[in-house]
């Protein structure tokens, strides 16, 4: 098609949603509904999963030694830890380092009282390798797989947390999943009636155009950009919505909860769009066009 | 040019709306098709616009067999035969210049066209003063007009009008038909659907009668009688 062809489409297109503006209205209130509710889901998914991959990184499994193992043994468990793909990092901790750690929590003000055990170390056989997640889910896998290991004695797991914080993260997952598709569905039904109605508003044009000699997609084009531009109308306006409202509501929560600013911290407004604004652009150009195409293919055989 | 051999059409119930008909229309002629309402006129208006498929026979326009033009290739088949209508079809929401230019822009003609094209159509159908009016500013006969500019304007070979006149007083009429046949002087080949039999005896040219779906006559003007 000629640059002067697409224009004038691209023309029609807009005055379609400008004669139709009623259902043009309706669908774009529905898309921008759809785009803002999967912002919302999208950024408190981003802030959980952020949250909760802190929190993991928080969740140590402790692998503890036989007595008496060679420090030999033990580098070689380490070598076998480090291969493991669910170990995000570990550390080994001495027998006098744990001593040192247990002291400055449990005689903390009372030096004198740690001091009397002296040379006498009491933690001896607690050397242990601290081991650090990437995925929390995976811990009773590494578990199983370290019991298993000649020279362990003991492996120390946190299974509530792991599994609280692998059941929250899929639970929000599923929940957001569902009403993004559900409202997905309705958007794509909403701008398939919108196409529709400028279909049987246009009827007698249509016919006139083809029996003129218009090519398909001539007569297709301005309702696809109908459903594109709808989509997109759809999808920029509760972008510039979700953008000022979660400044304004990650400033409120900072300014008025001091307490959370320091058990969670919320992802840069900049960070969030960078990823949510193509993804909202894409939904809204998509959802418009499998919209629009779909009524084409069932209302306009041409 | 246009040739029709054998060629019925049958709807689902009833009797078949074309029988048996076979016609030769040479370039540049001016034909009359006449006959009752439920002859099959406009059946064969709509053949030849392949808005529908024959039952039997054989359709040929310009040499082409119509069977053989795919869906695809309909739009550029269609560019070669102009068609007009009785109730002009004209888009109510646009002036006279821009419905003309929308048969332009639907074959995707470049702007320059446009311009330059749109003006000499205007002129030749006498409404070149009139080229902002909407259609519902127009007496019947002007939309007409428009309708054969709109017809006209991609320059196809063949004008099929279909009862052109029927919604025209005389006088509109007989502007319209002298306006169809300057056209065919140019050497555009001319077919005119109509029960006006005023005219189709006025204007002594071929005429092919159907009735029932049966062509009973083919004669020309002068040996034509009702």
């Amino acid at each position: 098609m000629k640059i002067s062809t697409h224009l004038y489409n691209i023309g029609q297109g807009i005055k379609n949603i400008w004669r139709n503006k009623l259902f043009s209205l309706a669908s774009i209130a529905t898309m921008t509904a759809c785009i803002f509710l999967f912002g919302i889901f999208y950024s408190l998914g981003t802030n959980f999963q952020t949250m909760l991959k802190e929190a993991e990184e928080g969740v140590a499994v402790t692998c503890f030694f036989d007595k008496g193992i060679s420090q030999e043994r033990i580098d070689e468990i380490g070598g076998e830890i480090k291969k493991r793909p669910e170990v995000a990092s570990y550390n080994f901790v001495s027998a006098e380092q744990a001593w040192e750690n247990y002291k400055e929590v449990y005689f903390e003000g009372h030096p004198e009282a740690a001091e009397s055990f002296r040379e006498d170390n009491p933690l001896a056989d607690s050397a242990n390798y601290e081991i650090y997640l990437s995925d929390v889910s995976m811990q009773s896998t590494l578990v199983s797989y370290l019991e298993g290991l000649d020279g362990v004695r003991k492996v120390n797991k946190s299974e509530v947390a792991a599994k609280t914080l692998t059941d929250i993260n899929s639970a929000i997952t599923i929940v957001s999943m569902a009403i993004v598709i559900i409202l997905l569905f309705v958007s794509v039904f909403l701008i398939s009636n919108t196409v529709m109605v400028g279909i049987s508003v246009r009827r007698e044009e249509i016919a006139i155009m083809k029996l003129i000699g218009a090519k398909d997609a001539f007569v297709r084009a301005p309702f696809v950009v109908e459903g594109i531009a709808i989509g997109l109308i759809g999808s920029i306006i509760p972008l510039v919505l979700l953008f000022f409202i979660y400044e304004k509501v990650v400033a409120y929560a900072a300014s008025e909860f001091n307490f959370l600013s320091s058990m969670v911290s919320f992802i840069p407004v900049k960070t969030i769009f960078n990823t949510l604004v193509p993804i909202s652009l894409i939904l809204g150009v998509g959802i418009g066009w499998v919209g629009s195409r779909l009524t084409l293919h069932k209302h306009l055989r041409v | 040019m246009i040739r029709l051999d054998h060629v019925s059409k049958s709807y689902e119930v009833g009797k078949p709306a074309l029988e048996d008909v076979t016609i030769h229309i040479d370039p540049g002629e001016f034909v009359f098709v006449v006959g009752d309402s439920g002859s099959g006129k406009s059946t064969l208006i709509r053949l030849l616009l392949k808005e529908l498929e024959p039952t039997k026979g054989k359709i040929y326009i310009n040499g082409q067999d119509l069977k053989k033009v795919t869906h695809k290739k309909i739009p550029m088949y269609r560019r070669n035969v102009g068609v007009v209508f009785q109730n002009f079809r004209l888009l109510p929401d646009r002036n006279v210049y821009e419905n003309i230019a929308f048969a332009m822009k639907v074959v995707e003609s470049s702007n320059r066209e446009i311009k330059k094209r749109v003006p000499t159509m205007l002129s030749l159908v006498g409404l070149a003063a009139k080229y902002k009016s909407r259609p519902s500013q127009l007496s019947g006969g002007e939309q007409q007009r428009v309708a054969i500019a709109r017809a006209l304007v991609n320059e196809p070979k063949i004008i099929l009008a279909d009862e052109p006149t029927g919604n025209l007083d005389s006088d509109n009429t007989w502007e319209i038909m002298r306006l169809l046949e300057e056209i065919n002087r140019r050497g555009t080949t001319v077919v005119v659907v109509t029960h006006n039999m005023e005219i189709v005896r006025a204007m002594n040219k071929r005429v092919i009668t159907i009735k029932k779906g049966v062509v009973v006559s083919d004669v020309g003007g002068d040996d034509y009688e009702d």
